[in-house]
């Protein structure tokens, strides 16, 4: 074990620096970020490897640079140093050219912000509310409303029980979505501030009291995608975990279907009860 | 004291022990009295860290209630932020401003005194909230409403404690700017102070700018939570979101308040070790400037999250972006004194130049931060943590380590021993890189930064990351025991000290008089300038 860690921390320091061998990309994949499953998360993951290679390139120059100076300009090797302070042309040159990189970057950069704000278009709603500490889930277009709660035992947090692989990022009840509709979540709070994270769909944003914040998505793949609350918001800020699973269409309008079923069922006998306390305040009037 | 300056009677009037240290008005022992507070803080704040990275040694909770973890993470960081860094750097002022100028003293010599005896009282009151009921403030150094208005019975007192830090600076500022304007000897024109003197007036500017900002937010938070307002508050009208426009107006240039009197000692030392004078001067205080003016506009990069319009998003990400053009001809310029120099290697330069590249490496992750789109992932995540860690511990504590060891010999008149120098050097560097370094592929991997515990593919790097956290606060002991002996003994330095060394603070004696200059020197000669020129 011991060993892997080392070798998996050397190649990935490595890596940062230098993009060689196939076999150290393998191994560190599963620390870049996701590429995710919607077009947005594709190109934000395009963004970030963009920017990040052009970093490598800067820090190869840079530190090149450095690296040569060091090795050939010490004292010890009996040189003497050069006298020269000043260069406008060099210095007008290393502040126009990063400026010309910065603009290289903007554009594609402006051009995925534009797209991540158009909320326009939306065929289905889920209006997401922050609690101290767990999720509120209501379908605006249906009257599906449930709460999400974590669902690692407390044994396993406590050390007391083996911890399952979904340790801290699983939950009573998933959000469910369709695949490939475009769908439009409302954000808010009841509370403190929390933010509603889901790496693989790249969405991010906080909940604030008194506000409704939006944001969309298309997920392109079923699956079950796995976040965390992103906003400090409290004691158990650490145990809110936000999962959504993602079925296809035809599954999805069956889910939502059967939850209505059963909200039915358990809304008639809330009904039910209604009319008996009705009739039983009536009774009392009457009387 | 060796010296035989005219002044030396002087010296026999200062009463003497504890009352010496806590009448004084001496712009040496002040910077003294804070390099000291400063150093014990640290060990308080490395303290905290190292349960906070205990904590996250496995997943599982372990040793600490998750409250108290986050009132760990709160603490820790204001107190390396306002009883680290900014003590040390008002220290190094103290110590270095007048010498440098040609100067006596600071031009207020009283206040001086003041700002400094206000920091103990107001330290010991924020670390005294820990033992309050509903223990210290536990909502992050931010303290973004709501969640900082539930805190318990601590929240006034953090609040007052964060008055009186800013009061602090404010007058240790004021102090610099009166200095550096009105006690330069005749002849160290302003485009002729060293870049130290220069970062810091600028420094001083953004300081007066922002401090009373903070001042206000937080004094809205106390009126909210104990006089009914509803500044904050959205079920009485108000507005959550303002108090982070308010705290990252002051955020943003605090973040520049934490580094430019770094890029200051840098700039003194890679010259000296270099034997060749500083590249681009005068870019670089432009650089300086240019840096300070755009802090104040690129403050809502800390806040893309929140739901800001379309327009605004854009204009932060570019604004922020620009950042990076000054500080990317800083970085340019020491490369460019260190090129065809005739380089040595002792401690102060070696601790100069992991600024330098750790630095930049954390300059990458802002501008990757930068990027709107992208920072909707980064945000909130250790890749965020990774980034300041880069640019305040290699970034900002290297170079107040480096200030350390380049300018002891110059305070104490003895060498401290180069061996352990250097073994601080190795030490603190690999043990800094295995901290932070693991933590931008948690925090790509998804993991929330301010939890106490973590899903379990995070455990390899934090294990590794808690491995080196411990590491670099062992290393740190050497260097508490490095200075403490120098000061008691060492080696003679000579007034030179290095022999590259530029500057006024050099002409004076190792130890200097305890008032630099009571005669102005002549700079002109002093620098090696022509006088005509
Ligand atoms: C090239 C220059 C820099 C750029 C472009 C930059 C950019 C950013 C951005 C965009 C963030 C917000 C990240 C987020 O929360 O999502 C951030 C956070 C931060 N930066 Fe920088 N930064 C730069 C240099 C610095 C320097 C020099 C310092 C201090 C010495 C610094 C200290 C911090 C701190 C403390 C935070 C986190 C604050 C918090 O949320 O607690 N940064 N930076
Ligand atoms: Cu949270
Ligand atoms: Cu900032």
């Amino acid at each position: 074990m011991k060993q892997k860690y080392l070798i998996r921390s050397a190649s990935s320091l490595l890596g940062f620096m230098v993009i060689t061998s196939q076999n150290v990309w393998a191994d560190i994949q599963p620390y870049n970020m996701t590429e995710g499953v919607s077009d947005i998360s594709n190109q934000v993951f395009g963004l970030h490897m963009l920017i990040f290679y052009i970093c490598c390139v800067i820090g190869v120059l840079v530190f090149g640079a450095m690296a040569i100076s060091i090795y050939r300009d010490r004292k010890s090797k009996g040189v003497t140093a050069a006298k020269f302070h000043e260069s406008t042309s060099l210095e007008f040159l290393w502040t126009a050219v990063p400026f010309i990189i910065l603009i290289g970057i903007s554009i594609p950069s402006a051009k995925v912000l534009i797209a991540m704000e158009d909320t326009s278009g939306a065929e289905m709603t889920v209006k997401v509310t922050g609690y101290q500490w767990m999720w509120r889930y209501e379908y605006v277009d249906s009257d599906i409303d449930f709460y999400s709660i974590l669902k690692t035992p407390r044994d396993e947090i406590y050390n007391k029980a083996e911890k399952n692989e979904n340790y801290l990022l699983e939950v009573d009840n998933e959000l469910v979505l369709p695949t490939n509709r475009k769908i439009r979540i409302l954000l808010t709070s009841s509370d403190v501030l929390h933010a509603w994270w889901v790496p693989a769909l790249a969405l991010k944003k906080d909940a604030i009291p008194g506000y409704i914040n939006q944001m969309w998505t298309v997920i392109d793949e079923p699956g079950v995608y796995r976040g965390q609350c992103a906003e400090l918001c409290g004691r158990d800020h650490g145990f809110m975990p936000v999962v959504v699973r993602a079925l296809p269409p035809e599954e999805y309008d069956q889910w939502v279907l059967d939850q209505e079923k059963k909200n039915m069922a358990s809304s008639s006998k809330v009904n039910d009860k209604k009319v008996v306390e009705v009739t039983d305040s009536q009774v009392a009037l009457n009387n | 004291m060796s010296t035989t300056t005219a002044d030396d009677h002087h010296d026999e009037h200062h009463p003497s022990g504890m009352m010496r240290w806590i009448t004084t008005t001496n712009h040496k022992d002040i910077g003294t009295l804070y390099l000291w507070f400063s150093f014990i803080m640290f060990f308080i704040g490395g303290f905290m860290a190292l349960i906070i990275r205990t904590e996250l040694f496995q997943p599982g909770m372990q040793f600490v209630d998750p409250q108290f973890f986050n009132s760990m993470t709160t603490m820790h960081a204001i107190i390396m932020i306002f009883g680290v860094v900014m003590p040390a750097f008002t220290g190094l002022a103290n110590w270095l401003i007048p010498m440098m100028i040609g100067g006596t003293d600071m031009a207020l010599p009283r206040m001086n005194n003041w700002s400094f005896w206000i920091l103990p009282f107001a330290f010991t009151m924020m670390l005294s909230t820990l033992f309050m009921d509903g223990g210290g403030p536990a909502g992050g150094w931010t303290l973004y409403p709501p969640l900082s208005l539930q805190t318990g019975d601590a929240l006034p007192f953090v609040i007052f404690a964060i008055h009186f830090m800013g009061m602090s600076s404010i007058m240790g500022a004021i102090n610099v700017v009166a200095t550096i304007l009105n006690m330069r000897a005749p002849g160290m024109t302003l485009m002729r102070m060293p870049l130290f003197v220069w970062t810091w007036l600028i420094t001083a500017y953004l300081l007066i700018a922002v401090m009373p900002v903070l001042a206000g937010g937080v004094t809205m938070l106390l009126t909210d939570k104990f006089f009914e307002t509803s500044f904050f508050n959205a079920a009485g009208g108000g507005d959550p979101v303002l108090f982070q426009h308010i705290f990252w107006f002051f955020g943003h240039p605090e973040v520049y308040i934490l580094i430019l009197p770094s890029f200051g000692v840098v700039s003194s030392i890679i010259p000296t070790f270099a034997r060749k004078p500083l590249f681009g001067y005068s870019s670089m205080v432009y650089a300086t400037a240019s840096i300070a003016f755009l802090s104040f506009i690129v403050w809502a990069h800390h806040m893309f999250t929140v739901g800001m319009p379309l327009a605004g998003q854009l204009f932060f990400m570019f604004a922020t972006m620009l950042i990076a053009v000054p500080t990317g001809v800083k970085v340019f310029n020491w490369i460019s004194t260190m090129w065809r120099g005739s380089m040595t290697f002792e401690t102060p330069m070696l601790f100069s130049i992991a600024f330098i590249i750790l630095f930049t490496i954390g300059g990458f992750s802002g501008l990757m931060l930068a990027i709107t789109p992208a920072d909707y992932q980064y945000h909130d995540t250790y890749f965020v943590v990774a980034h300041f860690h880069y640019v305040l511990v290699p970034g900002s504590i290297f170079a107040i380590i480096a200030a350390v060891y380049y300018w002891l010999p110059k305070w104490t008149g003895h060498m401290y021993n180069e061996f352990w120098g250097k073994t601080h050097f190795w030490l603190s560097t690999i043990f800094v890189n295995v901290t932070f370094f693991p933590m931008h592929f948690v925090g790509l991997a998804g993991m929330p930064r301010r939890i106490p515990d973590y899903a379990l593919q995070f455990s390899d790097y934090n294990q590794i990351a808690t491995i080196g956290a411990f590491g670099f606060g062992f290393a740190q002991l050497i260097f508490l025991w490095l200075v403490i002996a120098t000061i008691r003994g060492g080696a003679k330095a000579t007034d030179r000290v290095w022999e590259g060394a530029e500057g006024l603070e050099w002409t004076l004696t190792s130890p200097p008089p305890y008032h630099s200059f009571t005669t102005p020197p002549n700079v002109e000669a002093e620098l090696g300038l022509a006088s005509h020129k």
